[in-house]
């Protein structure tokens, strides 16, 4: 069952305290209600937090952690917090080429980055056609905006 | 009206905001320019003005006006802007919004689209947030997407086929044929989707886990390919192929071996080999070792993978790395009930990892040792316990204080040693504990009455140091009101006796009185055993009397109450009082729900009505009624109206009942006829009347009628919170 607004709110606030508490060298599992939260810090301000349930593998979390930052490394090249930060829909685009459903829906790295690649380029491909198709007016007047 | 600017301007003039308030301020000027953007025609910036609106709502800023823009969006034929609206529609959308509805059309066409991009989109989008309906409408879709299509959405709508059982269980059936199939696929992608689809569908339904357990063999195949096969860059993992397949593989055939011998069979070669072969330097190999070793307990596996499965987790309990003991912890625990013997020799480091930093392990190591003490090891278990207890995170000790007495009831080897140990927890931790405890601890004492010496003194001594522990404290009391006598005596067999005059145990007492340390009940506790005391010491009886007098007027209720009874204990019952307030008899041994010595204690302070029902509340007092107040009198009239007299006497006091005999006379000028006893006990007594001897009662008293009845006492499986 879906969680509302303010209940999703809750969560993230509750376990970001929880995991912000936690000292230094100490262990990346924690429990939390009935879920096992495994967490990494990263980059010294950013940490990776998942929810698992009680059958799921704590010490394969912590790899699928590691997987989604080498991910966002080759995608964006030695990412620092930010690429994920000015990126965001592009970091969304990743993590849904590599988990869907909250499970593991790809376990090879190239394969991400290769569709990752062919997405990017349809949406070049689409932009660039519809360049062409604009009168000079249009694209003048457009250009303000479609600028990143 | 100000322009709206690009994503990633709008982004850093957030981060530079100084203040909360102006935080809210950019923001509020931005949302109100994508709402005009959204009322406008379609136009180029579409798409950045939903990502702009996703961010924010990141945030925490609300953001549901963006909703509909989203269900446009996926609606538009621009990739990109379907790219932004499903991303939209995953962030804003559940099924609890009525725009969802509005998405499932979009969903079904973009479903059947050309390009397998699109089509990737909304499997996606289903998968994260498709309600029941969407599901069940989309389903044969998504089975026809499953058998095909090229790889990629494959493994897509695999891992949707698992949303869809997920939220609607019956569709299971639709996708058990295209997931057989799948698992002859070479791409990792897809064999990883159907191995998680048949585990979902395995879990369901256990038909169909029959079904499913004929590709074990398969399976292993796979597994076994994956282990010896040699470096392949795709799916490498610091030497390890694919673990994320691999420990997805051996979570489905624990599913499979489970309670079946022949599949366990033929799985035991691979497990032994994957036990042994992997690289247990990194976590990658860790991760695939700690999945064998769960599938090993969980099967019926054969016991010398068994014995390999332990060690395993002997080995990772020794490991550095704390996340390693951690998990190493977390599985014993699953298998100490099954396989004692050998969790047990793993106990010394069990036990080490008590004093580890970490809370986490340290709260597994707890769980763990309290499930390793038994007869042979509770002396020094209960030592590192105890140790482990005066230095533990406070969130820890409750749980901590009750292994330990459970532990101690159990296992102690002597009565002394069980009475010490609860008072060293009640010392270091006596905020911590139940509230059970104490009566607990009360029956306990009473019972040893070989030790009440010993105990008396050791208490006493614990009193003269700290009054704050207020369990301790009322243990105490209780004590020093039973057996004060044994503590004047000067002598004791078991330890160092206190030389002590009346005077100052009478001065302990009334400390604890008078501190504000102590909490109503536990001044309660300290005043029934001065009055105790009054008959068992010989010179300072005035001084208990006064004591008594003054909280006569004490603001606190329960106690003025007390004192005013004791009062008149002393003044106008005063030949009642040795035998109300002589030594307590030894409380029947029993678990919860057992009235406790101090309330019976109490109860006898009050003027009851023998005989009569009352309610729950009172239920205990009637039991001391019982076992005290008739042994006082010998017959009771219970019953006296309209000339019939029904007397009640006791003839036999024991243990575990009594038996009264009630007899009924009639005194008026003419016969009783069809007369019949009823007798109402409350619910923690038991009943049993005899026949009467008649039921007819002749007048003037010539002949009585008696009926027998025996009386027990009920143990309740759960009591209300027993006060002093």
């Amino acid at each position: 069952t879906p969680l509302t607004d303010r209940e999703k709110k809750k969560v993230i606030r509750d376990m970001m305290m929880l995991v912000l508490a936690r000292p230094p060298r100490s262990c990346n599992f924690l429990q939390w209600r009935d879920l096992k939260i495994v967490y990494k810090r990263w980059y010294a301000s950013l940490y990776f937090c998942a929810g698992l349930e009680d059958k799921d593998n704590e010490l394969l979390a912590l790899e699928v952690l590691h997987r989604y930052v080498e991910l966002l490394d080759k995608y964006f090249g030695n990412v620092c917090e930010l690429d994920i930060i000015f990126n965001f829909e592009k970091a969304y685009f990743i993590l849904d080429e590599f988990l869907m459903g909250g499970e593991i829906l790809e376990t090879s790295k190239l394969a991400v980055g290769v569709s990752m690649e062919e997405a990017d380029t349809l949406q070049e491909e689409e932009k660039e056609q519809e360049e062409v198709g604009k009168t000079d007016k249009e694209r003048f007047a457009c250009g303000r905006g479609l600028r990143e | 009206m100000s322009p709206s600017v690009p994503l990633q301007e709008m982004i850093r003039a957030i981060r530079s905001a100084r203040t909360q308030c102006e935080e809210r301020g950019v923001i509020q000027r931005e949302c109100a320019a994508i709402r005009a953007q959204f009322r406008q025609a379609d136009n180029g910036g579409r798409s950045h003005n939903l990502a702009k609106l996703l961010y924010v709502h990141m945030l925490g800023y609300p953001a549901h006006f963006g909703q509909m823009e989203c269900v446009r969006m996926i609606a538009s034929p621009r990739y990109s802007e379907k790219r932004v609206g499903y991303l939209g529609a995953m962030m804003l959308l559940d099924e609890k919004q009525d725009a969802s509805l509005l998405i499932t059309n979009s969903i079904k066409n973009d479903l059947s689209n050309s390009n397998q991009y699109i089509q990737s989109l909304a499997l996606c989008t289903l998968a994260c947030m498709g309600s029941a309906e969407m599901c069940r409408d989309l389903a044969p879709e998504i089975d026809r997407l499953l058998r095909a299509s090229n790889s990629y959405i494959k493994k897509k709508a695999a891992l949707c086929a698992v949303h869809i059982v997920r939220k609607v269980h019956d569709l299971g059936e639709l996708f058990t044929k295209a997931a057989r199939s799948l698992l002859t696929e070479k791409n990792h992608g897809v064999v990883h989707g159907a191995v998680v689809l048949i585990t979902e569908l395995c879990e369901r339904n256990s038909e169909t886990l029959e079904r499913f357990r004929k590709t074990v063999p398969d399976l292993v195949q796979i597994m076994k390919g994956l282990v010896i096969s040699g470096y392949s860059p795709d799916h490498d993992v610091a030497g390890i192929s694919d673990p994320f397949l691999q420990v997805r593989i051996l979570r489905l055939l624990r599913i499979l071996g489970r309670n079946n011998e022949a599949a366990s069979d033929a799985m035991n070669d691979l497990l032994a080999q994957v036990a042994t072969n992997t690289d247990s330097t990194k976590t990658v190999g860790n991760a695939v070792l700690y999945e064998t070793v769960l599938t090993v307990l969980d099967i019926k596996s054969e016991s010398g993978l068994r014995v390999l499965a332990v060690n395993i987790l002997g080995r990772f309990l020794l490991n550095n790395d704390r996340n390693i003991r951690y998990i190493a912890m977390t599985s014993l625990q699953k298998i100490v009930g099954t396989d004692h013997n050998a969790v047990q020799r793993h106990r010394g480091t069990i036990v080490d990892c008590l004093k580890d930093q970490d809370a986490s392990v340290k709260r597994r190591a707890l769980e763990l040792s309290l499930a390793l003490v038994s007869a042979s090891n509770i002396r020094s278990m209960m030592k590192e316990l105890l140790s482990f207890l005066s230095s533990c995170p406070p969130e820890l000790r409750s749980q901590t204080a009750s292994g330990i007495f459970n532990a101690a009831e159990r296992y102690a080897p002597s009565q002394r040693w069980h009475i010490d140990t609860i008072l060293h927890v009640l010392t270091t931790a006596g905020g911590d504990v139940r509230d059970e405890t104490v009566p607990n601890l009360i029956q306990l004492i009473t019972n040893t009455s070989e030790l009440h010496c010993y105990t008396v003194h050791k208490l006493y001594r614990a009193l003269l140091s700290d009054i704050s522990q207020q369990p301790l404290v009322q243990v105490a009391c209780w004590c020093i009101g039973e057996y004060g006598d044994l503590l004047l005596t000067g002598e004791c067999q078991e330890t160092e006796p206190v030389q002590v005059t009346e005077d100052y145990v009478l001065d302990v007492l009334e400390t604890v009185l008078q501190s504000h340390m102590s909490s109503p009940s536990t001044r309660g506790f300290a005043l029934t055993a001065t009055m105790k005391l009054s008959t068992r010491i010989t010179e300072n009886v005035d001084r208990i009397r006064s004591i008594v007098s003054i909280y006569g007027s004490c603001i606190d209720v329960e106690l003025q109450q007390r004192a005013v009874e004791y009062n008149a204990l002393f003044k106008k019952y005063d030949h009642m009082r040795a035998a109300v307030l002589e030594r307590m008899p030894v409380i029947e041994k029993n678990s919860q729900g057992h009235t406790n010595g101090e309330t019976i204690k109490e109860s006898q302070t009050v003027k009851v009505k023998p005989g009569e029902p009352q309610q729950p509340a009172n239920q205990v007092q009637a039991n001391a009624a019982f076992y005290t107040v008739f042994s006082i009198v010998a017959t009771v009239t219970v019953y006296e109206k309209d000339g019939v007299t029904v007397t009640l006497s006791c003839e036999k006091q024991s243990d575990s009942g009594l038996t009264v005999t009630l007899t009924a006379s009639n005194s008026t000028e003419s016969d009783i006829r069809g007369f019949t006893l009823q007798a109402a006990v409350p619910k923690s007594v038991q009943l049993h009347m005899k026949a009467p001897s008649g039921d007819s009662l002749p007048a003037r008293g010539t002949a009585k009628l008696k009926t027998r009845a025996d009386m027990s006492e009920v143990y309740e499986t759960k009591v209300s919170p027993v006060t002093s």
